[in-house]
């Protein structure tokens, strides 16, 4: 069977969004489209969901006020669709996050991970690094981290996609940089920034495989 | 206007050495793609903790610590410095969204204290008293990135060239008035659409009579835009302001005085938040304008003597 032409939403509250539908643009049978109020969360046609980086309280409080918090909440939990969340967006699929504003910020949940957010540093500390990731291959991926966080513990359901070494090898915590529980994507750094497709592409893969799926229960 | 800065590769580099696992901090991609996460965001000035906090939880993508905001640094005149680093690590203490903070034009060791302050960006701003009345700083030699004003486009890539990671427009800071930012931003706007309708040759004497680098336009010509993020800054007061600079192409916007200088800052602050999310959803606009109390009560620019006009600082 061919594989089929997808529709992906970007939530489109702040942040690098347009950097991911340009990416999303170069892989053949793909349409991206910005996504910003209820009816657009909503939209039944939208075969996937990508939450992109920018600030995770910003759009947390935005996403509040602008009534989309349930439904985005629902795209996380029943996991019927693909969501992908890139730096801010993977903090906001997590169950649980350290180092949060004063009184906590709203995340939309789903992930069975704890993140740390900025557990770099700040800016000073961003930095680039080449990341060895199996999935896409034997060739490193030009891993760009802004300010990001890392999974620092998660259940047996979530799988390791790629980590870094550990600060100190007698450190308690991982510091998981892309991680997936099944139709959920979350990688630590932004391959939205690099020319690097693979990431997409692996995306891309994993929302038309599901899509499949979709079509032959739906036929059957 | 296309909007693709995935490519765009900053012309000087910090100069930089790869650890041996090939990790590198402070190169342009890393600079230029923090100011790509504040976009479609609004970035706060605030004076104090408490202000901080009320930015952090109106939605604020960054905050930008200082001591007087712009309408006070006119009211109260004398020479506008640097903040105390104790009050900007108090900020910094405060909130976990990224903090900035403003350096004189062309002083470079009140840069080099900012980055030692651990600030996550530089404005190079003329709303301070300007320490040097030919030179910029020579941003690209800073692993912090910084954003600079702009009143049009050869401007903008002067300042790109001496390693500016993002560009404001300047507008007219501390006035509430936003026909400044709105005549900046239109400014740039048409020398983009002209540059792209030139060829190779049209392109060196506008380079010439621009007084901008050849390679900068030539990456102009080609994006459609700058090519680094872009920012709309200086007199913006309302909800409708904020949307008016992003429906003019800007990604994202500054507020100085425009919020703590008003009647119910939190509210406003919010709504200047959503209106920059839904800038073109006029259903939106008009339920967050509603009721937000006094705005700051503004300038007249036409009123304003040469010498007041923040705009005309830089060179």
């Amino acid at each position: 069977m061919a594989s089929p032409a997808v529709k992906i939403g970007v939530l489109a509250l702040q942040g690098a969004f347009i950097e991911h539908i340009h990416v999303l643009g170069r892989i053949e049978n793909v349409t991206a489209v910005q996504i910003r109020t209820p009816a657009e969360v909503n939209d039944p046609t939208l075969d996937a969901l990508i939450i992109p980086g920018g600030e995770s309280t910003t759009m947390g409080l935005v996403a509040e006020r602008s009534g989309i918090v349930e439904p985005l909440r629902l795209w996380a939990h029943q996991g019927v669709k693909p969501v992908w969340g890139t730096c801010a967006g993977m903090i906001l699929l997590a169950n649980s996050a350290l180092q949060m504003k004063i009184g906590g910020q709203p995340l939309l949940g789903g992930l069975d991970v704890c993140v740390d957010r900025n557990h770099f540093g700040a800016q000073l500390q961003s930095f680039e690094m080449p990341v060895s990731i199996p999935v896409l291959g034997e060739e490193p991926f030009q891993a760009v981290f802004i300010r990001a966080p890392v999974i620092v513990s998660h259940k047996p359901n979530v799988t390791v996609i790629a980590k870094l070494e550990k600060k100190n090898a007698d450190d308690e915590h991982e510091r998981i940089i892309a991680a997936r529980q099944s139709n959920l994507l979350a990688t630590a750094f932004h391959p939205e920034l690099t020319g690097d497709s693979r990431f997409h592409r692996y995306f891309v893969e994993m929302v038309r495989t599901s899509k499949l799926a979709r079509q032959q229960t739906a036929s059957s | 206007m296309s909007n693709n800065l995935s490519d765009v590769v900053v012309p000087y580099g910090t100069k930089l050495t790869a650890a041996t696992n090939g990790k590198v901090e402070g190169s342009a991609t890393v600079k230029t793609g923090l100011a790509q996460m504040f976009k479609g965001g609004v970035i706060m000035d605030v004076i104090n903790v408490e202000q901080a906090r009320i930015a952090e939880e109106a939605g604020a993508c960054a905050v930008m610590a200082l001591e007087r905001v712009p309408a006070d640094i006119r009211k109260h005149g004398g020479v506008a410095r640097m903040s105390d680093p104790h009050m900007i690590k108090e900020i910094k203490a405060a909130v976990t969204i990224p903090v900035m903070a403003k350096c004189r034009i062309g002083h470079f060791v009140e840069a080099q204290i900012l980055t030692e302050c651990g600030i996550d960006y530089i404005d190079e701003s003329e709303v301070l008293t300007p320490a040097d009345d030919k030179h910029h700083i020579l941003k690209s030699e800073f692993p912090i990135p910084f954003v600079c004003g702009a009143r049009n486009l050869g401007e903008a890539l002067r300042r790109i060239n001496e390693g500016a990671s993002m560009i404001r427009t300047k507008g007219e800071a501390g006035t509430g008035n936003v026909i400044e930012a709105v005549r900046h931003s239109r400014q740039i706007n048409a020398e983009i659409k002209q540059v792209q309708n030139m060829d190779e040759v049209e392109l060196f004497t506008f380079a010439k009579e621009i007084q901008a680098p050849f390679h900068l336009i030539k990456q102009v010509k080609e994006l459609g835009r700058l090519p680094v993020v872009n920012f709309a800054a200086g007199g913006i007061a309302t909800p409708a302001d904020a949307a008016l600079m992003m429906q003019l192409g800007c990604d994202g916007v500054f507020v100085g005085s425009g919020i703590f200088k008003s009647g119910d800052p939190a509210k406003r602050a919010r709504a200047i938040v959503q209106a920059t999310t839904h800038f073109r959803n006029a259903k939106i606009l008009a339920e967050v304008s509603e009721n937000l109390g006094e705005p700051m009560v503004g300038i007249n620019i036409d009123t304003l003597p040469e010498g007041e006009q923040y705009a005309k600082r830089g060179w």
